[in-house]
This record gives C-alpha cells, sequence and structure tokens, in this order.
C-alpha cells in the first residue's frame, strides 16, 4: 500500500540508495534493481517519467515514477493509491532536501555517506507512506538531527 | 582500533574493482571478528558496515542478533545505525524480533523526541504481529504526544500495525479517527493518509466518513492531502450516489481554482472514474454538463502541453472519458492522430487506445494503414476500391519501433480487434481485409499470430465471395513465410495452419495448384509443428483430387508419384496424427482418384453456432455416460470431456496402459471391442 521502494542508482545501475518498503530477499532485491534498471535506463530523457508495472513486485498495480539527474534515477516504485504527479513533485522534494543537507548533493556525497540519505528519506517517507512533503518542514528536522548527533559525539 | 570505518570500506571497493568480490570476503570475515567484540562502538561500526554490503547483495541474515545489540546501545549514533540495519533487513519471521519489543517499548518513551522518532520509524519498518499486539497500548497513548512529529509518525506507524495484527484497527479506530480534527495540519493529513489507504481496501466500511472528508476537502489547501481525499472519493461514489452529486461544486471549484497539476489532474480522474459523468444520451443535469465541459477543455490543456508527463496522463483520463462519452473524446482527434507520431511509446499506446475506440466504417481503413505503420511492415495495402488513398511507401518520419515486440504485438491485436469488432461490421472490404491480415503475417516476432490465422478462416468461411482472393493471396503467402520451427521469434506457423486449410479446402479455385502443391510438400515443412504438418497432409489429398479433376492422366499419374515420394519426407515423425495421415495418404486408391476420393470432399463445410451441439436433440435410448462394456471401466472418461486424444482427460485411466505406439492401438483397440 503506498510506496513500495525508494531506489537511487547511477547510469551504469549501481545503487546509491535502496529502501524496500516490503519485505523482500536480498536475491529478490537485487533482480528487482537490476529489471528496474533495465527498463528506466533505456528511456530517453525526452519520454514521460512513468512506467507502467510488468511483472515487478507482482502487480499489475505497480508503476515506476522516476526523475533523470545527471549520473542519477531517482526511482520511486509505487501502487495505484498514489497520484503520479504528486509522486513527481516529491522527489523533487527529496532531492532538494538531499540538496541542503550536503550542500550542492553530487553522487559521492551519496557514496560516502550513504546512512545520512537514508536519514534524510527517514523524513519524507516511512513504512511506505509519505510523511512529510514540505521542504521547510524537512530542512528544520535534517538540521535538528544533525545537531543531535553532533552534539552527542 | 585499526578496524575499517565504513568510509574506509567504501573506499577500499572502489580501490579493488578488479578483485571486489575477494576484497569483501576478506572485509567480511574481519567484520565477523568484529561484531563478536564487547566494545559497543566497534560492534556498531561492523553493522554499519554489513547494512552497506546489504545494499550491494551480501545478506546479513546471520548477524541479526548483533543488530539488536547494537539498537539497545545508549548511545544516539550507534542505535541509529542498528535501528537502520534492522529496517534494512528484518523480515517478518527474523527470529530476534521477539527480543525488542521492550527495547522499542523504551525507546518510544524517550524524553528525546529524536530518539523516540527513531524508534517509531523503526518499528514501522519491523512490526510483526507479535510487536504490533504488544506496543499497540503505548501507541495509542502516544497518540496524544505534545509533539505533532511524533503523533504523525505514530499514525503512519499504526497503518502498519494494521496490516500486521488486524484486530489492532477495531481497537485503534476510533483515536485515529479524532486525529481528523487535529490542531496540527500535518498530523490530519497523515490521519487522512492512513484512512485513505485503509477505504481503499474495503470502501463500504469508511461511507460513515464522508462527511468528515468532505468537510476537509473544502476547507484545507494542503494538495497532499487533498489529492488523498480526492482520490478516494473516486473509491467511495460508486457505493452511494447521492455522493457524486454533493461532491460536484467542490470538485468544480476545485478544477477551477486550484494551480496544481497534480490536484488538478487527481480531480478531473475522479469525476471520470468516480461515476459522476452519466453515460452519453442519459439525462444530465447543469451541474453535470458544466463539469463535463470543464474537464474536457482541461484535458484539452494536458494533452497539448509540451510536458510529457502531462500529456501521456490527458491522454490516460481521455481514455477512460471514451466509454461514457465517445462523442466529446471524438472532437480532439486530430490531437490525439498527432500523439501517435510521439517518440514516447507509452504516449503512443494511450493515443492508439484512443483511435481504436473511435473507429467507425469509413474511418476504418485509413486507421489500420496508420497502424501498420506502426509496425514496419514491408507493405501497406491501399483499398481497391474507391477508398481514400493511403501511403505505400514508409516515411522517413516513422517511429523506430522495429526492435520493440511487445509494442508491435500490441498493434497488431488492436488491428485485428477493430477490424473483427461486431463480426466484422466495419469492414466494408474484404478483400482489401485478407490483404491486411496477408501482411500482418509477415510482421516479425509477435504473438498474436494464431489469431491471424483464425480471422483468415473465419472470414473465408463466412465470405464465399471473398475466396477467389484469398486462395490467390494465401497461395503466395504459403510461399513467403517459412516453416521456421517453433520456437523461433517468428511464429507464423499457426498462420500456416489456417493458410493450408483454406488451399485444401478451396483448392478449385487454385490459379497454379502444382505450385501449391510444391510448397506444402516442400521439405523443410517436417520442422513444422505436429498439428500444423497434419492439415499440410489433409490439404496436399485434397488439392492432388481437385488436380486430377483437372489435368489428363498422365499428369495427374506424374503428380501422384512424386507427392508420394515427398511424402515419404514426413515418415520419421513421432506424431501419431501425422503418422495416421500419413499412412492415409500413401495407402489410398490412386487408382480411382477422380472417381472415388472426391467424395471424401464432398460438400461445403460450414461455420457452426458454438452452441448448436446443445440444441441437438438426444436420441432415444442414447446413453452417453453409461460405459459401453465392462472392461471399458479402466477407459471410462467423463462424458463432459472431448474424446479427441490429446484433450481427453486421462485421470482415471492406469498409466502402464497408456501405450501410444502404433501397434498396442490396434491392440488396445481390440481389447475395447471384445
Amino acid at each position: 500500500m503506498g510506496i513500495k521502494a525508494v531506489l537511487i542508482f547511477n547510469n551504469s545501475g549501481k545503487p546509491r540508495l535502496m529502501q524496500w518498503y516490503e519485505q523482500l530477499e536480498v536475491s529478490a532485491q537485487q533482480e528487482l534493481l537490476k529489471e528496474i534498471y533495465r527498463l528506466v535506463s533505456r528511456r530517453p530523457d525526452s519520454v514521460c517519467n512513468f512506467l507502467e508495472g510488468s511483472a515487478l513486485l507482482g502487480g499489475v498495480d505497480t508503476k515506476i515514477i522516476y526523475r533523470h539527474y545527471a549520473t542519477l534515477y531517482f526511482c520511486f516504485v509505487v501502487d495505484s493509491s498514489e497520484s503520479e504527479l504528486g509522486i513527481l513533485d516529491l522527489i523533487q522534494v527529496f532531492v532538494e532536501t538531499l540538496d541542503r543537507a550536503f550542500t550542492n548533493v553530487c553522487e559521492l556525497d551519496l557514496i560516502f555517506k550513504p546512512d545520512e540519505a537514508y536519514q534524510v528519506l527517514s523524513e519524507v517517507v516511512s513504512g511506505g507512506l509519505v510523511l512529510e512533503t514540505n521542504i521547510d518542514e524537512l530542512v528544520v528536522i535534517n538540521e535538528a538531527k544533525r545537531q543531535a548527533v553532533a552534539a552527542k559525539s | 582500533m585499526f578496524e575499517k570505518s565504513l568510509t574506509d570500506l567504501i573506499r577500499g571497493i572502489r580501490a579493488n574493482k578488479r578483485n571486489e568480490e575477494k576484497y569483501i570476503a576478506q572485509c567480511l570475515d574481519e567484520i565477523r571478528q568484529e561484531v563478536k567484540r564487547n566494545d559497543v562502538d566497534i560492534k556498531a561500526n561492523a553493522v554499519a558496515k554489513l547494512a552497506y554490503l546489504h545494499t550491494m547483495g551480501y545478506s546479513m541474515n546471520w548477524a541479526s542478533f548483533h543488530v539488536v545489540e547494537v539498537m539497545s546501545s545508549p548511545k544516539f549514533v550507534n542505535k541509529r545505525i542498528g535501528y537502520a540495519a534492522a529496517a534494512q533487513t528484518f523480515r517478518k519471521d527474523t527470529d530476534v524480533l521477539m527480543l525488542v519489543t521492550n527495547l522499542i517499548k523504551k525507546d518510544m518513551s524517550s524524553n528525546s523526541y529524536l530518539e523516540a522518532a527513531q524508534g517509531l520509524h523503526g518499528l514501522a519498518h519491523i512490526v510483526n504481529a507479535d510487536l504490533g499486539r504488544d506496543l499497540l497500548p503505548d501507541l495509542m497513548i502516544m497518540l496524544n504526544h505534545s509533539r505533532p512529529y511524533i503523533r504523525k509518525r505514530v499514525i503512519l506507524v499504526l497503518f502498519r500495525v494494521f496490516s500486521m495484527y488486524p484486530d489492532a484497527l477495531k481497537i485503534a479506530f476510533p483515536r485515529l479517527r479524532e486525529k481528523l480534527d487535529d490542531p496540527d495540519p500535518s498530523v490530519v493529513s497523515a490521519a487522512v493518509n492512513v484512512i485513505c489507504e485503509l477505504a481503499r481496501m474495503n470502501p463500504k466500511s469508511y461511507l460513515p466518513l464522508a462527511p468528515q472528508l468532505y468537510g476537509l476537502l473544502t476547507n484545507s489547501s494542503n494538495n497532499w492531502m487533498l489529492i488523498k481525499i480526492v482520490k478516494l472519493f473516486a473509491a467511495l461514489t460508486p457505493f452511494e450516489p447521492r455522493l457524486a452529486k454533493k461532491l460536484a461544486p467542490s470538485i468544480t471549484n476545485l478544477i477551477q481554482t486550484t494551480t496544481a497539476m497534480s490536484l488538478l489532474f487527481e480531480c478531473i480522474q475522479t469525476v471520470i472514474t468516480g461515476g459522476m459523468i452519466s453515460k452519453d444520451g442519459q439525462d444530465s443535469d447543469d451541474a453535470e454538463a458544466l463539469l463535463v465541459k470543464l474537464c474536457v477543455s482541461k484535458l484539452q490543456l494536458f494533452v497539448v502541453h509540451q510536458d510529457q508527463n502531462l500529456k501521456y496522463l490527458g491522454l490516460h483520463a481521455l481514455g477512460k472519458l471514451q466509454p461514457l462519452r465517445p462523442s466529446v473524446v471524438l472532437e480532439h482527434k486530430t490531437v490525439i492522430i498527432q500523439c501517435l507520431e510521439d517518440s514516447d511509446i507509452s504516449i503512443r499506446q494511450r493515443a492508439l487506445d484512443l483511435i481504436c475506440g473511435m473507429v467507425t466504417k469509413e474511418t476504418l481503413i485509413p486507421t489500420t494503414n496508420r497502424l501498420m505503420k506502426h509496425i514496419d511492415t514491408p507493405k501497406v495495402w491501399s483499398a481497391d476500391v474507391g477508398a481514400t488513398p493511403a501511403q505505400n511507401v514508409r516515411t522517413a518520419s516513422q517511429p523506430n519501433t522495429a526492435f520493440d515486440a511487445t509494442y508491435r504485438s500490441e498493434v497488431v491485436e488492436r488491428i485485428l480487434k477493430i477490424c473483427s469488432a461486431d463480426m466484422y461490421a466495419n469492414v466494408g472490404n474484404f478483400d482489401w481485409y485478407i490483404r491486411v491480415l496477408a501482411d500482418l503475417a509477415h510482421t516479425p516476432g509477435i504473438s498474436v499470430s494464431s489469431k491471424i490465422g483464425d480471422q483468415l478462416m473465419e472470414v473465408v468461411a463466412r465470405v464465399p465471395q471473398v475466396r477467389p482472393t484469398a486462395v490467390a493471396v494465401l497461395s503466395k503467402l504459403l510461399y513467403e513465410l517459412p516453416p521456421v520451427a517453433p520456437s523461433s521469434s517468428n511464429a507464423s506457423t499457426s498462420v500456416l495452419f489456417s493458410i493450408a486449410y483454406i488451399l485444401g479446402e478451396h483448392s478449385s479455385l487454385l490459379s497454379d495448384a502444382l505450385e501449391t502443391l510444391k510448397n506444402l510438400m516442400h521439405r523443410d515443412n517436417v520442422k513444422l509443428d505436429a498439428h500444423v504438418q497434419s492439415t499440410y497432409l489433409q490439404s496436399i489429398l485434397k488439392i492432388v483430387v481437385s488436380v486430377a479433376r483437372a489435368e489428363d492422366w498422365e499428369t495427374v499419374a506424374e503428380v501422384v508419384s512424386s507427392a508420394i515420394a515427398c511424402l515419404l519426407r514426413f515418415e520419421m515423425t513421432a506424431d501419431l496424427e501425422v503418422q495416421e495421415r500419413l499412412l492415409e495418404l500413401l495407402k489410398a486408391d490412386y487408382d480411382h482418384v477422380r472417381t472415388e476420393l472426391p467424395q471424401l470432399f464432398d460438400g461445403a463445410l460450414n461455420p457452426v453456432a458454438p452452441k448448436a451441439q446443445k440444441k441437438v436433440p438426444v436420441p432415444e435410448g442414447l446413453l452417453l455416460d453409461t460405459p459401453t462394456s465392462k472392461k471399458d471401466q479402466l477407459f471410462y472418461l467423463p462424458s463432459n470431456s472431448t474424446t479427441r486424444g490429446k484433450d481427453a482427460e486421462i485421470d482415471q485411466i492406469p498409466i502402464a496402459t497408456l501405450d501410444f505406439d502404433l501397434r498396442n492401438v490396434s491392440r488396445l483397440y481390440a481389447m475395447i471391442v471384445n
């Protein structure tokens, strides 16, 4: 129900962030990652950002909504309870939040600080449902978390 | 002290690209030692590394106990690592889950709201039935936490608890419902989110909430929440028609005023799919008429928009509108046709659906021709009789779909569907259609060629006037289609079945029967599917008979002897049916090829309605269900099964008696008869 997975992978298919909201075995996760990469990477940038599900995650009900930024693909795998345009906006918000958290985020940031990326995501989506969509709120909470970690180290 | 940090690990992997697996194996060995250490910092670091390797495909199921150890650390950073690893890797049957109940309980009630949030977030990912049941009371108390941030996290966790432990819903729902009135808008939004998800699974039970949700719809400005509510109403209106009427003004208002395309689209979609528009021709009041006009004008904006996403969604919505108001959609025909040429395959597919929905008798031929261009067929046939001319040459602007077999299959299937709709009501010129079918048979790599074959048979059977053309076209096609083995991508063999049947059945119309015979007896034909081969054999006999009628005796004798020589090629088949027909052909009495053999094929085979068998009265005294002799108990087949060879239900026959060697068949037959 809701969001089934959030994936960030690069142009060669290497995963930079993989958060699944359905419980899957490691092998299944890797297979799905490959499949999604295969489907998404062959699409030119001029086409629309939605892919209706094939046999992914067992559903006719499944859609992949993605955005391509420079070397990274941001994919949200969702079911029909989510609005496509809404999710597209959400991806934008997520990326902007990452940008503020890392200051001009680039792929290297995600490579070397994956845990911070997961922390940012955990404020946007929790348990497959959207928690917060407002960029200002997200920035505030991320700052608070960063300060808490800094204080206790 | 010398343990690799996560950053060291990442750097190391990047530096060891050539021996990555070996390097990682080495690191895993180190990690296995590190997790057993007493120092929690080292343990936590090891778990962090494991979680990273997990994303590369290395399972860490063996370390779940250590993850729990790290989760229990009082230090915030360590705890965080533990929870993150748990969220990524625990399953609902992970055995250590029973150890975390008290831990999560404690964390959730922490003085630090960030720690509490962490506990909640972790719980959302790892909750199972036991955890759900045990922690539900604490969660319900936390619904009244002073911080909205915590309240909204609790609400989302509750949804997960409901899915794992359904009884929780009854207990917690009243409290959840109260949250719709929470002073903080983001808490309300979370509550709406969860209620919408629940209601989608069981819409009827949530109808009582409609008034409250309606209030939120008219008073809120939170777009995300509005989208959820609007989507939910689309699911509710089928159960409560009055709801649609009540909703119309608010939705109209939203459509007219919102600046968010996402919300606009969802409103339009709800109007279309939520039963707020009645079918064409039924009485609609002014409000409904206004709504339709509004939606269509907005969708027009979507469909011509530069943004591909909006275009796609616009077409998608029009597709849903088409069954209700086909005339309205027809007005946008020009735009939709333009979309057929778009470079985006998803857009082309939606445009395709729409075009097929608007086909009429006049537009069938140009539409079909346009669709044929999309599948890269070698030729495009124009209709012989006065219809609009079609382009016979592929233009440079044709979209390149040559490599997309699924798309091609879809297009072919659409063509077949629109042409055969209403028993071919829209086809004015069947000669043209036979040529279209023949052309489609050339399309490589599609999965629907059996349908092409079926339609060929059907058209030829029902439309006697088309038979001469059909025979001419198909005999040429027989020559053109190679009899490749069934497993190859060019699955034209199912069409060959139909072609062979038609040519045999109407052999009198063949202009060059000898040529056709040659093609049917070609040595490569032994590679065909068995059922296709059997048809070939049967058709060969029919054509030989037909040749015999027309030619002089010497030619006939020559034809028969060369036929028999060619037929021997089929001898090595393992298929029973093919063997049997071959034997019949070889043993036929060719001395009487002009007099007696033709009687085998006397009379026309007309199409039979599917229900015709039921109308045949069962004669008096015919007992269909009783076995004919006691011995037949062994071979008794249920009377509702077909009795043709491979389709029969044979689960009542002992396996040992099944022996399809020709000699044994006659033995079995002897047993039955005696």
